[in-house]
């Protein structure tokens, strides 16, 4: 770490990261599309908090991880988004509030 | 690289064999409409002869010890072929009924258990992660196969947001974990942290790991995915999603904690213990009130996944030993309760509703004993496989000295048995509804499937020396 860039500092950065998707998973009752942003926020933060340690620990293992996790990322978006548009065929609507069909 | 090809044989057999089914079934989808399926049984049935053949007591470890094969993986994963192989002949008849049977669904199931066998022998935390999503993103799409189903979306939209969260929950916790201890690979954590203790860094990234975890366990507080994506899957899809998949879930909680954090056991004995006590409550509580079949058999998954937990409670040997047994029963029967589910349903009826399945001891006895077998093993009625499981475990969990537990758990069990009971006096007291069809059973295969399925539930429940005595040799190793 630099001596202007605090191990801490980064990871707050992460947390603050991580809890502002899992606020926009939680709290939003309107878009699904949020929803699909606040996961990948959520994987991004942890990528950030991977490349801090991996810095910090002085070896490669978080680098590598964050390198796996961002491919992942991009499959769960494909997949996330495929999903949103048949959805949408099928309801034509992607308001979470709609997500009613079951109950019980 | 001999040894290497020895080690991975399977999953390089399971990967190249889903490949080129994928393209072939294009080619020969329209001439040949069975071929894809027969072809996916034989690969499923050369991958787990592989795995016996070759199968090791020792721990053999590949890739820098990100991948290893020993005996608990190898026998999770013929766990796990022998599920998906049962499942696969029970939804076939559901997808051809309906008009959806494609060579994909062979496929994606055959890649999401490459997956869950990545998941059985990951030893590092980038292996179990590439394991858990290579299962759990085929598993989305395979939900989301019924493209014009309202229910089938809507669960696999729920399925992939809670799963996808509780992925980032779990990485996040294993990069505080990473970050304390500056090493991804479980030999070097089990090492690092029995030599410095655990610190509050590392519990933090405990308790985010563990809440993972229960997501994909479906243990409550963290269940409430659980019955909506198994009400609103297809019957046939459901039935895959909760046999092998649970088998992979306790995989992955036997890596993570077991293998890489069980030096942390005083931190997460205890939030187990809350986990194990409220899926208990609210699987058997809730299941009461359910008209749905599929319903109420998602919630007794949770009640399950309760008495799996506290054999993870234990923290020793035996302990896992009992739960890695009774999860293995479990996918069995409910892998039959679901199967019987498929028989009785058709094109534009479902048959998941409780009082669908009234009169059906007059209307079709075998299937009626069938599911009479499997709810009663559910419910730990002996002298079936489902009360010998539910007796390891208890015994595991007084023996580690938690008494209180134990009579808790048997109380649930009390409760839990009534609802299965009632199914039970619908199918042989209550009168056929008047616009019922007779229940035609439906192919020879899942006849035959069915009927092996509750034979196997009587005799494990009659013999489970065997089994259970392999389980903790393996654990032992």
């Amino acid at each position: 770490m630099s001596e202007f860039l605090q191990l801490s500092d980064v990871l707050l950065f992460g947390a603050i990261l991580f809890v502002l998707s899992l606020a926009g998973i939680f709290l939003n009752r309107k878009n699904l599309i949020i929803i699909l942003m606040s996961i990948e926020l959520m994987l991004l933060a942890v990528n950030t908090n991977l490349v801090a340690f991996s810095s910090y620990q002085e070896n490669m293992h978080g680098q590598v991880f964050v390198f796996f996790i961002l491919t992942v990322a991009a499959a769960e978006a494909a997949i996330g988004l495929a999903l949103l548009v048949l959805l949408f065929r099928n309801k034509h609507s992607i308001n979470v509030d709609d997500l009613s069909e079951m109950k019980g | 690289m001999d040894m290497m090809l020895q080690i991975l044989a399977p999953e390089i057999a399971l990967l190249i064999a889903s490949m080129a089914l994928l393209i072939g079934d294009a080619f020969w989808a329209k001439r040949y409409p069975a071929l894809t399926f027969q072809l996916t049984l034989a690969t499923l049935v050369v991958v787990m002869v592989i795995i016996i053949a070759t199968f090791s007591w020792e721990s053999l470890q590949l890739f820098n010890g990100a991948f290893i094969r020993d005996g608990v993986a190898d026998v999770l994963k013929v766990a796990m072929i022998a599920m998906t192989l049962l499942a696969f002949i029970f939804a076939r008849d559901y997808l051809l009924k309906r008009d959806i049977e494609r060579g994909e669904y062979y496929v994606m199931g055959m890649i999401s258990l490459l997956g869950m066998m990545v998941l059985a022998s990951a030893y590092d935390m980038i292996s179990l992660f590439m394991g858990l999503e290579i299962m759990s993103l085929s598993l989305y799409a395979m939900i989301a196969m019924q493209k014009d189903s309202v229910f089938a979306i809507e669960s696999a939209m729920k399925y992939f947001v809670l799963g996808a969260m509780a992925t980032g929950l779990l990485l996040y916790g294993m990069s505080l974990v990473y970050g304390n201890v500056g090493s991804l690979q479980f030999a070097t954590i089990y090492q690092t942290l029995s030599a410095t203790g655990v610190s509050l860094v590392v519990g933090l990234g405990l308790v985010f790991i563990l809440v993972g975890l229960a997501f994909k366990f479906g243990a409550a507080p963290f269940h409430n995915w659980v019955p909506d994506v198994y009400h609103g899957s297809p019957t046939g899809i459901t039935l895959f999603l909760a046999a092998a998949p649970k088998i992979a879930a306790f995989a992955l909680m036997f890596r993570l904690l077991i293998e890489g954090l069980e030096v942390a056991v005083m931190q997460w004995q205890s939030i187990l213990i809350i986990l194990a006590v409220l899926s208990l409550v609210v699987g058997n509580v809730v299941a009461i009130a359910q008209t749905n079949l599929k319903r109420m058999l998602a919630y007794s998954t949770i009640a399950h996944m309760g008495f799996i937990l506290l054999g993870f409670m234990t923290g020793n040997i035996e302990g896992y030993a009992a739960a890695m047994f009774y999860v293995v029963t479990y996918a069995l029967m409910s892998i039959g309760g679901f199967g019987v589910i498929v028989a009785l349903s058709r094109r534009g009826f479902e048959a998941d509703n409780i009082r669908d399945l009234s009169g059906l001891g007059r209307r079709n006895p075998l299937l009626a004993l069938i599911m009479l077998v499997l709810l009663l093993s559910m419910a730990g009625i002996p002298p079936f496989v489902g009360f010998y499981a539910k007796l390891v475990v208890l015994t595991q969990v007084v023996e580690a000295g938690f008494t209180s537990l134990a009579v808790f758990a048997v109380l649930m069990s009390v409760i839990g048995a009534y609802y299965y009971l009632r199914v039970i006096k619908v199918m042989y007291f209550d009168e056929p509804l008047e616009n019922m069809v007779d229940a035609h059973f439906a192919t020879a295969s899942l006849r035959v499937g069915l009927v092996f399925v509750g034979t196997l539930v009587l005799l494990l429940g009659i013999m489970p020396g065997d089994l259970l005595s392999l389980f903790s040799m393996v654990m032992t190793y």
